[in-house]
C-alpha cells in the first residue's frame, strides 16, 4: 500500500471511528438504555423467540423447562412409592415399575439436575461477573434445544410405551442386543448422546464465560465463590462427558450394528461399560453437588453479611473435590469382583473427598458464627441443607469401606444416601437460591411466610421419607425391587417412605405455587432486596436485555458492599453494535472488544436437524450418513463468516 | 412360612463369621461418624444462637473483611480431625477386608451357583463326579464349614447376597467370581439378587438353610438320588404329561428323560421351601397356582403358561408333589 492510499485509508477509518456509537459521559442515563434496548432486544414474534440469544431468556427456559421434568419425575416417584407401600402390592406390575425407576433415574439425573445447574448459571454467571452476554451465546441456544428435544423424546417414549427399562445406569449385557430387544434402551442410550451434546455445549459456554468475560479488576482471587463451582463443574463436564458419550456410543453399535464391544462371547467385556460409565457418573454426582455449594456460599455470604470464611480454602476445596471426583469410579464396582487389594485405594480416595467437603462446611459455619446471620428463607434451606447433606455425606463414608459396601451396595440404604446427597446437598440449596435470585429473574419476591411453610414441610417430609430407608436396606431390601414380601420387617419403613414422599411432593407444589402467585402477586423487588454484594444486585430486577448500562469495574471481593454510592465502571463499548468487552484470564485487564452475535435461527435448526440425525439413528445406521447432510448444512450456515464491516480497535482508546 | 422368620433377611442377624465382622466396622464408622455430625450440629446450633457482639465481623460494621483468628485455629484442628477420623476409619476397614479374604484359604465345601433371568441353579462339587449334586433355588450349607462359592451368570449380571451370611458378589457373565464364608448359626436365611436384572428381579430370591453337618449329609445323599417312580395312577398321568410334554423342554428331573437345563432341575422339587425362586412358598395350592399360569405369578418369567386340561393340571401337581 502507497503511504497515500495509507494515509486516506486511515482518514476514512478515523471517520468511521467517529460516527460509531458509545457510552459514556456524552451517553448516558435514559437516552443510553433506549439505545442499548434497541441494540439488544431480540427480533420480534416466534421467531425471533426462538432465535433469541440472551442469556437470561434461555437460562430461564433452561430452568423451567429443568423444573418441568422435576415434576415430572417425582410423580413417578410417587407411584413407585404408592407400589412399595404394602408388600406384595398389585397396584402396578414388574415392567411398568423397571420403567418408572428407569425414568425417574434418568429424568432426575440428566433432565433435572445437572441442567438446572446449567440453567441457573447460564442467566445469572453473566450478570455475576458484569458482563452483558455469555461466550459463545449460540452455542448456549443449541445447548438449550439440544437439551429440550432430548428430554421430548424420552418422554415422548414414555408416551408411546416405549420407555426404557433397564436402570439409569443401564449395564451391559442387560441393556445389550440379546436382553433388551426392541428400542427401549436405544431410546436411552440417544437421551444420553443429547444431553452430552447439550451439556457440553453448555459447559464450553461457562469456561469461556467465566474466564474471560469478567468486569475489569475481577480477578481470580475476587471471583464469586458460585463462579468458581461452575468453572471447576465445566470443566469436570468436559473431562467426564467423553468418558459416556464412548460409552453410550458402543452400545448404540453393538444393537445398531452389530458390534461386540460388550458381548463377553466375543471377546468383548460386560465391565467395561461399568468403567466407562462410572468414569462419567460418578464426577456427574459433583457435577450436580458443587453447583448447590456455590449456592450456599451465595447465600451464606449474603445472609450472614460477611464474606464467606476462608474464601481460598473453600476455593481449593472445590477444585480439589474436582479432581479426586475422578478417582472414585471403582467404589460402584466393590461387588464386581476386581482384585481385591486394588480396591482399597478406592476405599481410600473416597474418604479424602470428604476432607475438602468437610472443610467448605466448616468455613460456612464460621461464617455464620462469625457474621449475623438473618433466617430468612434461603438461609433456613442452607440450614436444612447442612442437617441433611452430612448425613448423606457420613453415609457416604460408611459406603467407601470396602467390607461395609459389600453388604449395603445395591440395597434401599444406597438409596436413601443418594437421596441425601442429591436432594440435601443440591436440592436444598436450589430451592434457597431458587427464592434468593427469584426477585432478580422475575422482579417480584416470593412470599416468605408460604416459603417458610415449604421449608419446614419438605424438610421434615425428607426426613420421614428417606431415613427409613436405610433400614429398610439394613433388613435386607434390595434396590429396584417392583415388590417385597411381608414377613422381613420392611412394612413399616417402606409404609413410612411412602407417606414422606407424599409430604415432599405437596412441599413442591406449594413451592410451585408460590412461585405462581408471587410472579403476579408479590412485592415488587428492588434491584438489591437482601442487601447482597454481588454485580447481579447493581442492575434492575429483572435486568435490562443488555444487563449493565455500563460495564462495572471490581476492586474488591464484595463491590457492593465495599463502593459507597455509584459502582465505577469503564465507558467506551459500541451501543449501535452488540458489543462487549473482553478481559484477561487472571488478571481481568481490558483485553478485547468482542463483537456479540446476533439473534439467530440457525442454533434451533442445527438441533432440529441433529437431533432428526440422533432419533433417526435409532432405527437404521444409514441416518447417520444422511442424516448428517442438513446437520452439516445448519451448522455451514450458522458459522457462515460475515462480512466484517468494521475494523478491530484498539480496547483502550 | 415365611412370616415365622423375622428378621432372615436381615444384616442384624449375622449368622456368619462374615457378617459378624462387618456388624463391628458398621459400628465403629458409626460412633465415629456420630461424633462427627454432632460436632457439625454443635457447630450449626452455637453459630444460630450465640449472642451477637456489636462489633460482629458484618458489612453493618464495616469489618465484613476480617477473619476470626480463632476460627483459623479452628478449621485447622477440624481438618485434622476429620484427616484422622478418615484414616482411622480406613483402616478398620482395610484391616477387616484383609482378614475376611484371609478365609478363603481352607473352605472344604465347594459350590457352584450359576444365575438365569431369575433362578439360581446350583451345583455341589465333589472330586467323585457321582456325588456332584445338581438343584435349583435352595441352599443347604452345613454349619462351621467354611465353604467357596463359585459364581456365574449365563445371561446379564446378577448379585449373590444372604445378608445375614456374607456381602454381596456379583454374577456376571464370561467371569468367575468367589464368596467364601463359614456360617455359624443353625437356621433358615433368606438371600436375594441384589444387581437388577431385568423384568422379575424382585422375585429371584434363594433360601439358604444351614444345618448340622449329619442333617447336611443326609440331605445330600437324599438329593442324589433320582426322583421316585410315580406311585398312583394320578401321578403316573402328571408323570406322563411333564416327561412327553413342553415342560421336558426346559426341566430335568434325574431318573426321568427330562433332561433340558433351560430350568431349574425339579428333581427334589417339593422338598424345597419355595417355589420360582422364592417367589411363592411350596404347597399344593401354590403348585396349582404355579403351574397352571406362571405368567400372572410371576409375570415375565421365562416358563410361559401352557394349556392344560383340568385332568391334566391335576396330573402335573399330584407328580410334582411326589417330588421330595
Amino acid at each position: 500500500m502507497k503511504p497515500a492510499e495509507r494515509d486516506k485509508e486511515e482518514r476514512r477509518l478515523a471517520e468511521e471511528r467517529k460516527r460509531i456509537v458509545r457510552d459514556g459521559p456524552k451517553l448516558k442515563g435514559a437516552k443510553l438504555e433506549a439505545r442499548l434496548e434497541r441494540t439488544w432486544r431480540r427480533p420480534p414474534g416466534f421467531l425471533g423467540w426462538l432465535a433469541t440469544v440472551d442469556h437470561k431468556e434461555i437460562g430461564r427456559r433452561y430452568i423451567v423447562t429443568a423444573l418441568i421434568f422435576l415434576a415430572l419425575g417425582g410423580a413417578l416417584a410417587l407411584l413407585m412409592r404408592l407400589q412399595l407401600a404394602h408388600p406384595d402390592n398389585a397396584l402396578i406390575g414388574a415392567s411398568r415399575f423397571n420403567e418408572l425407576f428407569t425414568m425417574h433415574g434418568s429424568t432426575m439425573m440428566f433432565l433435572f439436575a445437572v441442567p438446572v445447574m446449567e440453567g441457573v448459571a447460564v442467566y445469572i454467571i453473566p450478570l455475576m461477573l458484569g458482563t452483558r452476554s455469555t461466550g459463545f451465546p449460540r452455542l448456549n441456544a443449541f445447548s438449550y434445544y439440544m437439551y429440550l428435544f432430548g428430554g421430548l423424546m424420552l418422554w415422548g417414549a414414555f408416551a408411546l410405551n416405549i420407555a426404557p427399562d433397564i436402570g439409569w445406569f443401564a449395564y451391559t449385557p442387560l441393556s445389550g442386543p440379546q436382553f433388551s430387544p426392541g428400542k427401549r434402551a436405544d431410546i436411552w442410550a440417544q437421551m444420553i448422546t443429547f444431553t452430552e451434546v447439550s451439556a457440553l455445549a453448555a459447559a464450553v459456554v461457562l469456561v469461556a464465560t467465566i474466564l474471560k468475560t469478567r468486569a475489569p479488576g475481577m480477578t481470580l482471587s475476587r471471583m464469586p465463590l458460585f463462579a468458581w463451582a461452575m468453572l471447576v463443574v465445566a470443566a469436570m463436564i468436559i473431562f467426564a462427558m467423553p468418558s459416556v458419550a464412548l460409552a453410550s456410543s458402543m452400545l448404540i453399535s453393538d444393537r445398531l450394528v452389530g458390534t461386540q464391544f460388550y458381548n463377553q462371547f466375543e471377546h468383548g467385556d460386560a465391565l467395561l461399560w461399568q468403567h466407562l460409565f462410572w468414569f462419567f457418573g460418578h464426577p456427574e454426582v459433583y457435577i450436580i453437588f458443587l453447583p448447590a455449594t456455590g449456592f450456599v456460599s451465595v447465600i451464606v455470604e449474603t445472609f450472614c453479611r460477611r464474606p464467606v470464611f476462608a474464601y481460598p480454602v473453600v476455593v481449593l476445596a472445590l477444585i480439589s473435590t474436582g479432581i479426586l471426583a475422578f478417582g472414585l469410579w471403582v467404589h460402584h464396582m466393590f461387588a464386581t469382583g476386581l482384585p481385591r487389594v486394588g480396591y482399597s485405594f478406592y476405599t481410600a480416595a473416597s474418604m479424602t473427598v470428604a476432607v475438602p467437603t468437610a472443610l467448605q462446611i466448616f468455613c460456612w459455619l464460621a461464617t455464620m458464627w462469625d457474621g449475623r446471620p438473618r433466617f430468612e428463607v434461603p438461609m433456613l434451606y442452607v440450614v436444612g441443607f447442612i442437617v441433611t447433606f452430612v448425613i448423606g455425606g457420613l453415609s457416604g463414608v460408611i459406603i467407601a469401606s470396602v467390607p461395609l459396601d459389600l453388604e449395603l451396595h445395591d440395597t434401599y440404604f444406597i438409596v436413601a444416601h443418594f437421596h441425601y446427597v442429591l436432594i440435601g446437598g443440591a436440592v436444598f440449596p436450589l430451592l434457597g437460591i431458587l427464592t434468593y435470585w427469584f426477585p432478580k429473574i422475575t422482579g417480584r419476591m416470593m412470599n416468605e411466610t408460604l416459603g417458610k411453610i415449604g421449608f419446614w414441610t419438605i424438610f421434615l417430609g425428607f426426613q420421614l421419607a428417606f431415613f427409613p430407608m436405610h433400614f429398610a436396606g439394613l433388613l435386607g431390601m434390595p434396590r429396584r425391587v417392583y415388590t417385597y414380601p411381608a414377613g422381613l420387617g420392611l412394612e413399616l419403613p417402606n409404609l413410612l417412605s411412602t407417606i414422606g414422599a407424599f409430604v415432599v411432593a405437596a412441599s413442591v407444589l406449594l413451592f410451585v405455587v408460590n412461585g405462581l402467585w408471587s410472579l403476579y402477586r408479590g412485592a415488587i423487588a428492588p434491584p438489591n432486596p437482601w442487601d447482597a454484594a454481588s454485580l447481579e444486585w447493581a442492575t434492575t430486577s429483572p435486568p435490562p436485555v443488555y444487563n449493565f448500562e455500563h460495564i462495572p469495574v471490581v476492586q474488591s471481593r464484595t463491590p457492593l458492599w465495599d463502593e459507597k454510592g455509584e459502582l465505577p465502571v469503564v465507558t467506551g463499548l459500541r451501543v449501535d453494535e452488540k458489543e462487549t468487552l473482553l478481559t484477561t484470564v487472571v488478571a481481568a485487564t481490558p483485553d478485547l472488544r468482542e463483537p456479540v452475535p446476533q439473534a439467530s435461527l440457525w442454533p434451533f435448526i442445527a438441533a432440529v436437524a441433529t437431533g432428526i440425525l440422533f432419533i433417526a439413528s435409532i432405527f437404521s445406521p444409514w441416518a447417520i450418513l444422511f442424516g448428517a447432510i442438513p446437520a452439516a448444512i445448519a451448522l455451514t450456515a450458522w458459522f457462515w463468516p460475515k462480512d466484517m464491516k468494521r475494523q478491530p480497535e484498539p480496547v483502550i482508546t | 412360612m415365611i412370616g415365622s422368620l423375622q428378621t432372615y433377611q436381615s444384616i442384624f442377624s449375622s449368622a456368619a463369621d462374615e457378617v459378624r465382622q462387618f456388624n463391628t466396622l458398621l459400628v465403629i464408622f458409626l460412633v465415629v461418624c456420630a461424633i462427627m455430625y454432632t460436632l457439625v450440629i454443635a457447630f450449626l446450633i452455637a453459630g444460630i444462637l450465640r449472642r451477637r457482639r456489636a462489633d460482629a465481623h458484618v458489612v453493618e460494621n464495616g469489618m465484613h473483611h476480617r477473619q476470626n483468628p480463632l476460627m483459623r485455629t479452628g478449621l485447622i484442628a477440624w481438618g485434622s480431625l476429620v484427616g484422622v477420623g478418615l484414616i482411622a476409619l480406613a483402616i478398620a476397614s482395610f484391616v477387616a477386608d484383609r482378614s475376611l479374604a484371609s478365609t478363603s484359604a481352607h473352605e472344604r465345601l465347594s459350590i457352584t451357583v450359576t444365575a438365569n433371568q431369575w433362578w439360581w441353579d446350583i451345583q455341589y462339587n465333589s472330586a467323585d463326579v457321582s456325588k456332584t449334586l445338581h438343584t435349583a433355588n435352595e441352599l443347604h450349607l452345613p454349619v462351621g464349614v467354611p465353604v467357596r462359592i463359585t459364581l456365574h451368570s449365563n445371561d446379564v449380571i446378577h448379585s449373590f447376597w444372604v445378608p445375614s451370611l456374607a456381602g454381596k458378589q456379583d454374577l456376571i457373565p464370561g467371569r468367575e467370581n468367589d464368596i467364601t464364608l463359614v456360617p455359624r448359626k443353625v437356621g433358615i436365611y433368606r438371600g436375594q439378587c441384589a444387581e437388577f436384572c431385568g423384568t422379575q428381579h424382585a422375585h429371584m430370591a434363594l433360601v439358604v438353610n444351614v444345618e448340622p453337618y449329619a442333617d447336611f449329609i443326609r440331605w445330600w445323599q437324599h438329593q442324589l438320588q433320582p426322583a421316585v417312580a410315580p406311585q398312583t395312577p394320578l401321578a403316573l398321568a402328571g408323570y406322563i404329561v411333564v416327561t412327553t410334554g413342553q415342560c421336558a423342554m426346559c426341566h430335568s428331573i434325574a431318573g426321568t428323560p427330562a433332561s433340558a437345563t433351560v430350568g431349574p432341575d425339579l428333581t427334589h422339587l417339593a422338598s424345597r421351601r419355595s417355589l420360582a425362586a422364592g417367589t411363592l412358598p411350596m404347597g399344593k395350592g401354590q403348585l396349582y397356582g404355579w403351574v397352571a399360569d406362571p405368567q400372572s405369578v410371576k409375570p415375565g418369567s421365562k416358563m410361559p403358561t401352557i394349556p392344560l386340561e383340568p385332568n391334566q393340571l391335576h396330573a402335573v401337581v399330584a407328580y410334582l408333589e411326589t417330588l421330595k
